[in-house]
């Protein structure tokens, strides 16, 4: 059986490893308990400021403390973080500050709250904003091991994690594969490259299971750093696939599909498929349904990544 | 009119309808559906001037759940007033369903905004009284706010400026049920002297309990009267209430009752197994 977890639990647990560093510090803004910050609430209460449901004010209260010495930590739901956008944008980013912001329940993955909790825009727009680092991690393992990383970055970062279980893909690999802007090959072909981040990296290996059952030798990419993106490994895979799929639980406008198109628009120009939520908002249901009406489970992955190889 | 005692029974009935809506879905958000319940039931009984087979009428007072996670308590009573039917209420948090997770203007009959993100609903609502000035009508909108949600900083502004316009016409109702969602309010961020607050920003402020009837069609009637400059009605109220285990408890901010515990929910009001 595939262990299951959710990748906002690695978090949590990155927090609580991060504690012995005396300068970390964790903002909430009421969702401790959702985006897990609560464990390092309870074991470290003087070090936790509770900013009440006051996004905006959070970001900034964080900013202060990064410009006094501080490694805040400031998490919300991934949506909600939105609203403080430009907090981030002229309070954090453009002074360079080290916030580490923290959106969970990201996606349409996060099921039945609906259209309004559902972000599939935040990794666009985060990573227009130059100094910030963008992640979206696969499982509960690398989350915590990129959490970790960032604490000893010197610059703001946004990293979203998921509300629901997904399995767990780096149990027994040595941690130091996982590594802030290297994306992780997880499996190796030649006919397609299949680059996914978030809850649909598993999508993407079961994909390429289907597409070996026609004789479709797939690559299957983790790339769990938006922004810098691993554009060397890209080049790799382009020459080795000569055709490519993105696959992300986000709009296809600005995303992982948005930074790779941008890429190869003034390289390789290699065949490009984008599987993503289709310009349009989500609805209440459960994660897996949200998967297949947004198109974006291993099904639909498979057939993009067919697309791509016939454009070859 | 409506006596006291048939508005209870409205209320009860949907109290029964949001228990069974989020123990159906397992998940969803009961306490601030309880809390908010017995105002909506006197709201819509006593005050909204609406047609429930003609939702999209024009001149239609305006309300407005900006506590959005509280949908189970409106979708019950919208299907009470007959905006929707009993059955519609089995597609909270269905996929395709026009009851969605939180109450959404473009899914459902009766919603006249789309929530879900805190601290919107009173700026948006300043907006739909401002229009109604323009156009000459004397329509009302009634905004419900959460206590966790005036932390929002935007509830402000908008409590500012609607005073600037001294729009008469707006009419909030605070659910000051204590709780928000990871624990107390005085835990999380204390709010000190909430009536004080509205009054210093221009507000005509009344006090009301919550859960009496009576108290709160009193509450409703100062907001009818009040017409000088926007006014607030504050009830006290009481997370999950009508439900022992629910009552005053953070875990049921957002939680549903398992199999026994909605057994119990239901022998409380009254229901026969
Ligand atoms: C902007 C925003 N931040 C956070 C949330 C997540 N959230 C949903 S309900 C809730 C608590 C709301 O408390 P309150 O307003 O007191 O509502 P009630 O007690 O009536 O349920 C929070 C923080 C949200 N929906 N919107
Ligand atoms: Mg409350």
């Amino acid at each position: 059986m595939t262990k299951m977890e959710a990748t906002r639990d690695g978090y949590g647990q990155a927090l609580l490893e991060l504690a012995d560093n005396e300068k970390i510090v964790v903002l909430e803004a009421d969702l401790g308990k959702s985006t897990k910050s609560l464990h390092f609430r309870k074991a470290h209460p003087e070090r936790t400021v509770s900013c009440g449901i006051g996004e905006q004010n959070m970001l900034l209260v964080a900013a202060g403390m990064a410009a006094s010495g501080y490694i805040p930590f400031a998490s919300t739901f991934a949506i909600f973080t939105e609203r403080a956008f430009e907090q981030m944008r002229n309070g954090v980013a453009r002074p360079n500050l080290p916030v580490h912001l923290c959106g969970s329940h990201g996606g349409t993955h996060t099921g039945t709250d609906g259209s309004s909790a559902q972000s599939i825009e935040d990794l666009a727009i985060y990573r227009t904003l130059p100094n910030v680092t963008v992640i979206h991690p696969s499982d509960s393992v690398s989350t915590r091991v990129l959490t970790k990383q960032l604490a000893a970055s010197s610059s703001p970062s946004y990293m979203r994690t998921a509300r629901n279980k997904t399995p767990v893909l780096y149990d027994d690999v040595g941690e130091d594969i996982i590594q802030i802007g290297k994306g992780i090959e997880l499996q190796n072909g030649s006919d397609v490259a299949i680059i996914a981040c978030g809850v649909l990296v598993s999508e993407a290996l079961k994909a390429a299971d289907l597409l070996a059952i026609e004789g479709i030798h797939a690559t299957v990419i983790d790339m769990h750093t938006i922004k810098p993106l691993d554009t060397k490994l890209i080049d790799v895979v382009s020459e080795r696939c000569g055709s490519l799929v993105t696959a992300e639980d986000h709009s296809i406008i600005g995303g992982l599909g948005g930074a790779v198109a941008e890429h190869l628009s003034t390289t390789s120009g290699t065949p490009l498929e984008r599987v993503g939520v289709n310009d349009r908002f989500g609805e209440s249901g459960q994660a897996h349904e949200m998967l297949e009406l947004m198109g974006l489970n291993a099904a639909h992955i498979a057939l993009a990544a067919k697309k791509s190889i016939s454009r070859k | 009119m409506t006596t006291a005692d048939e508005l209870r029974e409205v209320a009860r009935k949907c109290r029964v309808h949001i228990v069974d809506m989020v123990y159906r879905a397992q998940a969803g958000h009961p306490g601030g559906s309880l809390s908010e319940i017995d105002l909506l039931t006197a709201l819509y009984k006593t005050q909204l001037n609406i047609r429930p087979s003609e939702p999209k009428w024009e001149d239609r007072d305006r309300f407005i759940l900006s506590k959005g996670h509280a949908s189970p308590g409106m979708y019950a009573i919208l299907a009470e007033m007959g905006f929707i039917s009993v059955e519609d209420l089995e597609s909270y948090r269905v996929l395709g369903g026009i009851c969605q997770g939180h109450v959404d203007m473009k899914w459902c009959p009766g919603v006249d905004f789309s929530a879900g993100s805190l601290g919107m609903g009173l700026s948006f609502g300043m907006g739909t009284a401002i229009a109604a000035r323009l156009d000459g009508s004397d329509r009302q909108t009634y905004v419900m706010l959460g206590d966790g949600e005036i932390q929002e900083g935007s509830v402000w502004e908008a409590a500012m400026a609607s005073a600037h316009h001294e729009l008469g016409n707006l009419n909030v109702i605070l659910d000051r049920n204590r709780i928000q969602n990871d624990d107390f309010c005085e835990t999380q961020m204390r709010m000190f002297d909430i009536p004080a607050k509205w009054k210093a920003f221009g507000w005509n402020v009344m006090e009301i309990d919550g859960h009496s009837m009576e108290s709160i069609v009193e509450g409703l009637e100062f907001l009818a009267q009040s017409n000088d400059g926007p006014s607030i009605i504050i009830a006290q109220t009481v997370k999950g209430k009508g439900i022992s285990y629910m009552e005053d408890n953070p875990s049921f901010h957002g939680a549903a009752p398992n199999e026994e515990q909605y057994a119990q929910a239901m022998k409380e009001l009254g229901v026969s197994a």
